[in-house]
């Protein structure tokens, strides 16, 4: 094992290798998990928990092999329970910063019960969900995101599943946070990961993550140069749904359906785009965010919704608390003289 | 109220049945009568014999609630094999609960309820008070419910309310008939209903009138004394199994200094542990009702991880579905206390009956070789014990622990001496020696226990990444070294081997060694040991050994065996307990008796079958 300066607990003075494990990473050589370890070795550091106090943990899948590269506390448990273990750590010490990292498969097949269930819940934790529709570790086996007619290990005359969106699923569930965003963007990973954390209650970011040996450019509609300008629409908070290149075209209303539009045609402005609320507890504009895909619509990247709400440990902390204020039993030795006893000489 | 009676008999212990229909209040009968009772200094037992489907149509045989109590001079273990008095507040409950009186058994049934569609919803054809098929046994019939109606006049209930007290009639009756005082109930009964002076008036004139009835009336022969039971001294209460189950996880919590975390999907026959937990937000519980039993022990394991007591509970469909989170903790090495309140299976099987069926799945029941400690409980009140013991152990060597407990544990309830808390043995937790090398290294372990240390999040300096990847010695680095796993496993199995050192000898009660050797665990104690002493007295040699700690076994199992010709396991399976004994130590002639009805052991059973060795 490596020799590392320890005992850092001021999380100030850490910067991105502080967080770099001594293990080897063992991701295959062009493997999209690469870039987001790097984004979040470096997010890290300005996120102000003190490394002691941040636990990664994570199920079972290429992904979920994440926890071992950072130098904080890490678990690798088991295939798609990761939300559940996170929620027991969160609860038994909700002073952390609880981190949990799944595939898509971990999510939302074998784990789709504790990953809605935690969403709904609101506990104080992120979830980091990296979607290469595919399932990597087990050798290329379609996933609940792969595209319908895929063709894979287990379909080989293509899948027959209509896929799940990671989103519509986290909305449905009443998530309070969603974000997405892309293997290739460095930046805008970082400053996702770093709203993620700074929001209370379950953080869901999906990143579209590319597996470069099962399921190689799945995303390229998306990341793919050519088609970059036209196919991302980056949302923030307040400002108009710009996109395309030089922001030449927008979304706008149009009934109850979103459309894309271009500025200085038929005398559309930038005044006839929508702005972003991320902020609306009403989730219907997010769900139709959400939903935009290429080729018709740009894929919807950044913090599409970020409401908040009361979490669950903060509830059941006002619970312990007003239990211990009322309390008439404070002790295992009054708990058990307390109510019918009586008394044999 | 005085207590009298016209022509006493002196009983040493007696077995009171109260059914009726689910709607009757019969829970509420039976526990009154059993609290009193108790007051009165008698050892008890008892069984609630809850009806399968909670809403059965009125009048079914499916619809019937029964309890049952076993109250005593001498020391009471079980709720009695047969009832000596059985109250049936109507045709459905005469019907299912008449096999439950012994020949010459007092019964006394409701008249008022015994006509035509009554006895036609209960399926018989002919009124069995008419027909003569009642006739091994004295029969009493009372017209409860017009004689409730008639007492009630006037109290300003409606009838249905007015109804409704005919089971405090009933009580008022049978506690004539134990000479019983029935204060404390009448107290029960203004404290339960302190908000509606009606129904306090209504409640305490039904079991006035019952009373009356039965000293008046003559209908009963005779009443009986049973005398306080030569008990020892201390603080008593009444406690169920799960309570105390719940109770003892509370109390290792504390002397631990830890909060309690515990995670549950609800399943009869533990969900009672929940609740019971739910309520102590003010100790510092946090209960989590997880959205499945996967869940449940999945955040149980997060929460050891965080470094608190953390404990999960089921029944065995759920205890089946856990099997792959125990083996994360059996990895992992963390602490975890699993309790499994086992039922009747497989499958959904008899989910209110009880059974021992899940030795094989707690000893064996996760892939590859993945021990755990395995622990039974064996009374209502000793769960307490049990359940301090499984997290103590837990704690202390740093791994998961099952406790088994039944169905007929969980809701039993008999008489309990408060322990002294303060003199529990103290529960130490493995905290990394302040010297402990940077960077921590989490598979380093304590030489006496093998057990790693518990290196918690929010501790600078000892940031760690385990899971369920082979690990290497020490360093925990992932492995894949074939040496290093057959260590690892070895490890395992060696760190769970040595608790033996840590928890008490077997010992035997009765004989110390001669003829035949009861060998039991877990929720048959009370009818093991009540057979197996009365054997004694008779004059057989049999000894009984009761086993709390069932993987590691204690250390001198083997000697045990050794005293004794002929060794009778009894177990509610096929044998599993009995199997494994014979593989663990071959050359002992180890014989079995089973029962899988969904039903306790009947002492006389046991004893028919122990006799049947002493004299074969
Ligand atoms: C209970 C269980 N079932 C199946 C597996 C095998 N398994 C491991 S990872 C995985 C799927 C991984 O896919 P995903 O979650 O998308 O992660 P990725 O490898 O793509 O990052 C499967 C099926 C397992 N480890 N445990
Ligand atoms: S299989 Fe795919 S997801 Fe897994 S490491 Fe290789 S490239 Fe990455
Ligand atoms: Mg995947």
């Amino acid at each position: 094992m490596g020799e590392r300066a320890v005992q850092v607990s001021d999380a100030a003075k850490l910067t991105k290798d502080d967080f770099a494990s001594d293990q080897v990473v063992r991701w295959c050589p062009g493997c999209g998990d690469y870039a987001i370890l790097s984004a979040m070795q470096k997010a890290l550091p300005d996120m102000g928990v003190a490394r002691e106090d941040l636990v990664f943990v994570s199920g079972i899948g290429c992904a979920a092999r994440f926890p071992y590269y950072l130098s904080t506390y890490g678990f690798h448990t088991i295939h798609g329970r990761g939300p559940a273990i996170a929620t027991g750590v969160k609860l038994a010490n909700p002073a952390l910063s609880v981190w949990e990292i799944q595939g898509d498969g971990d999510a939302l097949a074998i784990g789709g019960n504790h990953f809605i269930h935690a969403l709904r819940r609101n506990i104080d934790i992120n979830i980091l969900l990296f979607n290469n529709e595919i399932y990597g570790l087990t050798k290329g086996q379609y996933s609940p995101t792969s595209q319908q007619g895929l063709i894979t290990r287990s379909t080989p005359h293509g899948s027959l599943e209509r896929p799940f969106s990671a989103g519509e699923v986290a909305l449905g569930a009443q998530a309070t946070f969603f974000a997405r965003t892309i293997d290739t963007n460095p930046k805008l990973m970082t400053g996702i990961f770093k709203a993620a954390e700074a929001h209370k209650g379950t953080s869901l970011v999906e990143v579209l993550q590319n597996c470069i040996i099962y399921n190689d450019k799945t995303h390229a509609m998306v990341t793919g140069k050519e088609h970059r300008d036209d196919h991302q629409l980056h949302l923030e908070h307040g400002k108009p749904m710009l996109f395309g290149a030089d922001n030449c075209k927008g979304l706008r209303l149009n009934g109850l359906r979103l459309e894309v539009v271009e500025i200085g045609r038929d005398g559309i402005t930038e005044a006839d785009v929508m702005v972003h609320d991320a902020h609306d507890p009403d989730p219907t504009l997010h769900q139709m965010l959400v939903r935009l895909r290429p080729p018709e619509f740009p894929m919807a990247l950044g913090v599409i919704r970020a409401v908040a709400a009361q979490t669950y440990d903060e509830a059941l902390a006002q619970q312990l608390a007003d239990g211990q204020a009322r309390a008439r039993v404070r002790s295992v030795k009054e708990l058990l003289h307390s109510g019918e006893t009586w008394e044999v000489s | 109220m005085s207590v009298t009676a016209s022509h006493k008999v002196e009983l040493d212990r007696v077995v009171v049945r109260f059914a009726g229909d689910s709607g009757d209040g019969m829970q509420l009968t039976g526990s009154q009568f059993t609290y009193t009772s108790a007051l009165l200094g008698n050892d008890i037992a008892t069984l609630p014999d809850f009806p399968a489907e909670i809403r059965a149509p009125q009048g079914t045989v499916e619809g019937v609630s029964g309890f049952q109590v076993q109250i005593g001079a001498v020391d009471v273990h079980t709720p009695g094999d047969e009832a000596d008095v059985l109250v049936a507040m109507n045709p459905a409950a005469l019907r299912s609960n008449l096999k439950w009186l012994r020949p010459g058994g007092q019964l006394i049934v409701d008249l008022d309820d015994f006509e035509s569609r009554n006895l036609k919803r209960a399926g018989y054809a002919a009124d069995p008070l008419e027909d003569g098929s009642l006739e091994g046994y004295r029969v009493t019939r009372a017209p409860i419910t017009s004689l409730t109606k008639e007492a009630l006049k006037g109290v300003g209930l409606g009838t249905k309310d007015i109804v409704r007290c005919k089971n405090m009639f009933a009580l008022g009756v049978v506690y004539w008939l134990f000479n019983r005082d029935p204060a404390k109930t009448l107290a029960f009964i203004a404290d339960k209903f302190r908000k509606d002076p009606a129904l306090v008036e209504a409640n305490t004139k039904a079991l006035q009138a019952g009373y009356h009835y039965a000293e008046t009336v003559e209908a009963l022969p005779s009443s009986y004394h049973i005398a306080p039971a030569r008990i020892a001294s201390g603080s008593y209460r009444h406690i169920a199994g799960n309570q105390a189950t719940a109770w003892g996880l509370l109390a290792a919590a504390e002397r631990l200094g830890s909060e309690l975390f515990y995670a549950s999907y609800p399943i009869t026959p533990a969900s009672d542990i929940l609740h019971e937990l739910s309520r102590h937000r003010g100790m510092g519980v946090l209960t989590f009702q997880a959205e499945d039993e996967i869940a449940a022990i999945c955040a149980a394991v997060g929460a050891s991880f965080a470094g608190t007591l953390a404990v999960t509970a089921s029944s065995g469909p759920g205890i089946a579905l856990k099997g792959e989170g125990m083996g994360l903790a059996v990895m992992a090495e963390l602490p975890l206390v699993i309790v499994d309140v086992q039922r009747a299976g497989p499958s959904t099987g008899l989910p209110t009956k009880t059974e021992q069926a899940d030795f094989n799945i707690a000893l064996h029941g996760r892939n590859g070789e993945s021990p755990v400690i395995v622990l039974a409980a064996s009374s209502p009140a000793q769960c307490f014990e049990a359940a301090y013991t499984a997290a103590k152990l837990a704690i202390e060597h740093m791994t998961p622990v099952i406790l088994l407990t039944d169905g007929y544990l969980a809701n039993g309830t008999e008489p309990w001496r408060l322990p002294d808390v303060d003199a529990m043995p103290d529960i130490r937790r493995p905290t990394p020696p302040a010297d402990t090398a940077v960077p921590f290294q989490p598979y380093l372990r304590d030489p006496d226990t093998l057990a790693r240390f518990w290196a918690t999040p929010g501790t600078p300096g000892l940031e760690h990444r385990i899971g369920g990847l082979e690990k290497e010695d020490v360093a925990g680095d992932i492995s894949y070294d074939p040496a290093n796993h057959q260590k690892m496993v070895n490890l395992r199995a060696e760190k769970v081997a040595r608790v033996a050192e840590h928890i008490p000898e077997q010992d035997i009660r009765c004989e110390q060694s001669g003829k035949v050797l009861v060998v039991g665990w877990g929720g048959t104690y009370g009818a093991l040991l009540t057979a197996v002493t009365e054997l004694e007295v008779e004059g057989e040699s049999v000894g009984l050994a009761h086993f709390h700690h069932l993987n590691p076994l204690p250390s001198n199992t083997e000697a045990v065996l050794s005293r004794f010709e002929h060794i009778l396991v009894c177990e509610l399976n096929s044998g599993q307990f009995a199997r494994h004994l014979r593989s663990l130590f071959p050359g002992h002639d180890i014989r079995q008796f089973n029962k899988i009805q969904g039903l306790p052991f009947r002492v006389n059973e046991v004893k028919e079958k122990i006799m049947g060795l002493c004299h074969g």
